[in-house]
């Protein structure tokens, strides 16, 4: 029996390599498609298929058969289950109504207005009735006006908030349980404050919501009590843990005998880990800040129910806000499928996707620079 | 600070101890050092003297490291150890319950067996220590470091990139700044943990030239698994099996005729 | 040059910005501490009165903040089938592509690198995006065109059911399988691997006879945190297949469902009277808690263990 080589010997162990190659291509199957599909349903926006005006075009309820039962749904507000379940005379009657509605449509210099374009997300508006340009995301109404600055500030308030809190508590306790404490008590601390990432955000949020907020204002008297505030410390619970892990990674990244000669040099404790270990580690503190701030502009659920959802613009922060995340998981399912509400909200999905992956991507290549730096020097 | 002229030393030759050199200023009674339940450490009791350099060999394992990690209280930094004995060095107890370990270490320097220069400038890592000593003069510290570079035989390779990362030296210089670094706070005691075991030859040779120098102002304890270097560079050697001290005495007398058998099957290589 | 320093070292000193700084970290590590320790505290003293049998095991009518009634048994199932569906998906995914990152790719070639890079990235996409994307590429897109497939009149996969959930967890915790599993057959020691290959097994049959049965608690602690990460989570499930109020449990994979922690959400903010309702509230976190903690502390045992093992092998 010769030596054959290569894969021809095993036919089944290629098969099998190059399956468990395509199956980890799944990874970047899911990104893409993650990118791909919430754009998507954002694209008619870009490509300008969608009106936000007031005042639509009407369709004559004669051509009620000749467009395409989609556009009908859209034009009608529905969902799809609401649409298929209804017979087709309610829907005529449905299409009377509009034509009468266009009839006496509001006398107003907005109702024309296409909302959903850049300058009206974007940039601030004098909508009649108010007296100066204002930025507004109000999506219910008449005019709906979908100016995202107030729920983007939102966001960074919060998010900031958060940041102020978690990340001295965090680095604190990194550099504790990474160079002070004692092996044994280490021991001890790592899991507990790993158990915090274990606390569900809605357990958070209820927390928030229900204890916190209370206890909060009696001890800063502020009026609003859920506010920018309560969400933000709640939102630091959440990335504690975060912030907490990569940095005593990066920490514990250090070799030891730095340390050593430090000590040996009579340095105390305190000294090394502040003079020697934290400066070398730091591109790693700075990437566990950034991680933490992509986690914390991305939460949901604590932010939903502690922070009042007010979108309004305000720069104090025991006022309510109103997150980009937040609106998503309030009005997403009160938007009609389809329609510019609804598209709006992917569209700000897409936004925030879009700053979470850069972030990341930041954080992972300092972390990773970081890491071949201690260990390339060995 | 005048210019260091290196002696050419050949590597047999065994150098005599003049007598009464060294009064001893490292006594260590009875020391035992147990991790957790095992006894790596069992009953060594030795003297020190200064300004001479001593050296501690044997075969791996057999507690050379550990006893010299007792000197320095470096042993604090890993768990379960317990100590039995003492330690005095200048007549006072390094073990006692109020000693200050910081204060300790900087009269106890240490240079590793691995270089390890701080991820700093070779100007910050030797101005390290004068920081933590509290010295804060620009010119003060310039020339110190200029000193200790000096004296360390590395001022001429790297007084044109003070201010470049230590990281780029190569391993001799690295070795050769920690040196610096260590005799720049002017410890009493330098204690080395194999300090040329990392090094090619040409490295090593100029590590120990460096040591037979330093000798005239510091006491030196090195660890060596080398009997070359061991020979070439102790005034004392102590023979270390499996935890126990076998033999101490002058280098001359370890290595041409030694009282006991184990040490003459080790430094004639019949084992370890 | 100086004299050598012959500090006196006898007594210990006291450094007041050590002390201070010291004292300050420790102090950060205790508020942290403090802060598990007071939700935790609050949640089982004020929701252990009103745990029991009962309020496990009863389906809730419709108005189920009667706080006499009412129960969370649909919504332990429901929490239950959507992870362990999940699960069925997740996990082979995910043991496979760590599979192939440690035994196979090649450390430097580009793709492997992509792949990380893809891993990082799910893990910190926010879980609401998932949400959307569980709407726009599972219902709408992959359900709908399911329906068009088979010719159902009205929409029976192209609507928010428990396979969709599911299937958006999955991909969510993809990257908790993956970092477990990975540390894990990392920490099998080269030599079995040579050793087994040196015997004449194939590389398949080393990683499928040797690697993995060494590398299991590793894979199961991966499966356990994804699950346990799961299960508390809401943003995902809100527009891809939780139900305010379901009359009956779900039969199908294609029903919708009703969740512990979308119960928690509701009952926070949607009572007519939170007074009445914050015992049940308080219940209703405490089996949230109990079932997302008890996982974490088997996961964190096998892998506090699993690092000793590794330690002592090194």
């Amino acid at each position: 029996m010769g030596i054959r080589r290569g894969h021809r010997a095993h036919p089944g162990e290629w098969l099998a390599e190059k399956f468990i190659f395509l199956v980890s291509l799944t990874a970047i199957l899911m990104v893409f498609l993650i990118f791909a599909f919430v754009t998507r349903e954002a694209l008619p926006l870009i490509t300008g298929e969608v009106s936000s005006a007031a005042v639509q075009p009407v369709i004559p309820v004669a051509d009620m058969d000749k467009i395409p039962a989609e556009k009908l749904r859209i034009y009608l507000e529905l969902t799809p289950s609401q649409f298929a379940t209804m017979d087709h005379d309610t829907k005529k009657l449905l299409m009377e109504t509009k034509v009468e509605g266009a009839q006496d449509a509001p006398d107003n210099k907005d109702a024309k207005i296409n909302t959903i374009e850049w300058r009206y997300l974007l940039f601030p508006y004098q909508w009649s009735g108010y007296d100066k340009p204002v930025y507004i995301w109000q999506p219910v109404s008449e005019i709906k006006k979908y100016n995202i600055i107030p729920i983007v500030i939102g966001s960074i308030k919060t998010t900031l908030i958060a940041l102020f809190f978690a990340v001295p508590l965090a680095l604190g306790a990194a550099i504790y349980v990474s160079q002070l404490a004692s092996p044994k008590l280490k021991e001890y601390i790592k899991p507990a404050i790993e158990m915090l990432s274990g606390i569900p955000s809605v357990v958070a949020g209820f927390f928030a919501l229900i204890f916190m907020a209370t206890v909060l204002q009696k001890v800063f008297g502020y009026e609003s009590r859920l506010n920018a505030f309560v969400a933000g410390i709640a939102l630091g619970f959440a990335i504690i843990p975060v912030v907490f892990s990569i940095a005593e990674d990066a920490l514990t990244s250090v070799p030891r005998n730095f340390t050593q000669a430090a000590l040996a040099l009579g340095a105390s404790r305190w000294q090394a880990a502040w003079q020697v270990v934290l400066p070398a580690a730091l591109p790693g503190v700075f990437a566990a800040i950034v991680l933490g701030f992509g986690r914390a502009i991305g939460e949901t659920m604590i932010v939903l129910m502690a922070s009042g959802n007010a979108s309004i613009m305000s720069g104090n922060i025991f006022d309510s806000a109103r997150t980009i995340t937040a609106t998503i998981a309030a009005e997403l399912a009160e938007a009609v499928f389809g329609g510019d509400h609804y598209r709006i909200l992917f569209l700000i999905g897409a936004l925030l996707f879009l700053v979470t992956f850069l972030t990341n991507m930041a954080g992972e290549l300092v972390m990773h620079r970081l890491k071949g730096k201690l260990e390339g020097k060995k | 600070m005048a210019e260091i002229t290196l002696p050419k030393i050949s590597p047999t030759e065994l150098r005599p101890l003049a007598a009464g050199a060294g009064a001893p200023l490292i006594q260590i009674s009875d020391l035992s050092l147990y991790y957790g339940t095992s006894k790596a450490l069992k009953n060594i009791s030795l003297s020190l003297g200064e300004k001479v350099v001593t050296a501690f060999i044997g075969p791996s394992g057999c507690g050379k490291s550990t006893l010299l990690r007792c000197l320095n209280r470096m042993n604090d930094l890993i768990d379960n150890v317990r100590i039995e004995g003492s330690v005095t060095i200048g007549g006072h107890d390094i073990n006692g319950d109020n000693v200050d370990v910081i204060e300790l270490r900087k009269r106890v320097g240490m240079v590793f067996q691995k270089s390890n220069p701080f991820p700093k400038s070779i100007y910050e890592n030797v101005a390290y220590g004068l920081r933590l000593h509290g010295v804060k003069d620009k010119s003060e510290m310039d020339g110190v470091v200029e000193q200790s570079l000096r004296g360390a035989a590395l001022w001429d390779e790297v007084k044109d990139r003070l201010h470049s990362s230590a990281l780029g030296l190569s391993g001799g210089q690295q070795q050769r700044l920690c040196i610096a670094r260590a005799i720049a706070i002017r410890p009493e005691i330098i204690l080395m943990d194999e300090p040329a075991s990392a090094l090619d030859p040409i490295a090593t040779t100029r590590i120990e030239e460096l040591i037979l120098e330093l000798k005239k102002e510091f006491t030196i304890v090195i660890v060596t698994h080398n009997m070359q270097q061991a020979a070439r560079i102790s005034d004392y050697t102590a023979f270390f099996y499996i935890g126990e001290l076998i033999e101490f005495d002058t280098t001359t007398k370890i290595f041409t005729n030694p009282a006991k058998r184990q040490t003459e099957d080790y430094v004639t290589g019949r084992f370890g | 040059m100086n004299p050598v320093n012959t500090i006196d070292f006898r007594t210990k000193k006291f450094r007041a910005g050590s002390f201070f700084f010291t004292g300050l970290t420790g102090l950060a590590t205790v508020l942290i501490l403090a802060i598990l320790a007071t939700i935790l505290t609050d949640v089982v003293y004020n929701g252990w009165g009103t745990l029991s049998w009962h309020f496990v095991s009863t389906i809730p009518k419709k108005d189920f903040f009667d706080s006499k009634t009412t129960g969370v048994l649909p919504m332990i199932i429901g929490t239950a089938s959507r992870v362990f569906v999940m699960t069925l998906f997740v996990l082979p995914i995910g043991v496979i592509t760590a599979i192939y990152l440690t035994e196979y790719a090649p450390n430097t070639s580009i793709i492997t690198r992509i792949i990380r890079a893809a891993v990082n990235n799910l893990a910190g996409v926010p879980s609401i995006v998932f949400g959307l994307f569980g709407l726009g590429f599972f219902v709408n897109f992959v359900g709908k065109n399911l329906d068009v497939l088979f010719h159902h009149p009205t929409a029976v996969w192209g609507q928010p059911a428990i396979i969709w959930a599911s299937l958006t967890l999955a991909v969510m915790t993809m990257p908790v399988v993956i970092v477990a599993t990975e540390e894990a057959l990392k920490a099998v020691p080269q030599g079995l691997r040579e050793a087994s290959l040196a015997l004449g097994g194939t590389k398949l049959q080393t990683i499928i006879k040797i690697v993995l049965p060494q590398a299991l608690p590793g894979i199961l602690t991966g499966g356990i945190l994804a699950v346990s990460r799961a299960a508390g989570e809401v943003a995902p499930i809100l527009f891809t297949g939780v139900a305010y109020y379901m009359a009956s449990l779900p039969q199908h994979l294609t029903d919708q469902f009703m969740d512990l922690g979308y119960h928690v959400f509701v009952l926070s903010t949607q009572s007519p009277n939170i007074q009445q309702t914050e015992p049940i509230l308080y219940a209703t976190v405490l089996v949230l808690l109990i079932l997302t903690f008890a996982l974490n502390l088997v996961a964190i045992f096998i892998r506090s263990n699993m690092r000793r093992k590794m330690r002592s092998l090194h």
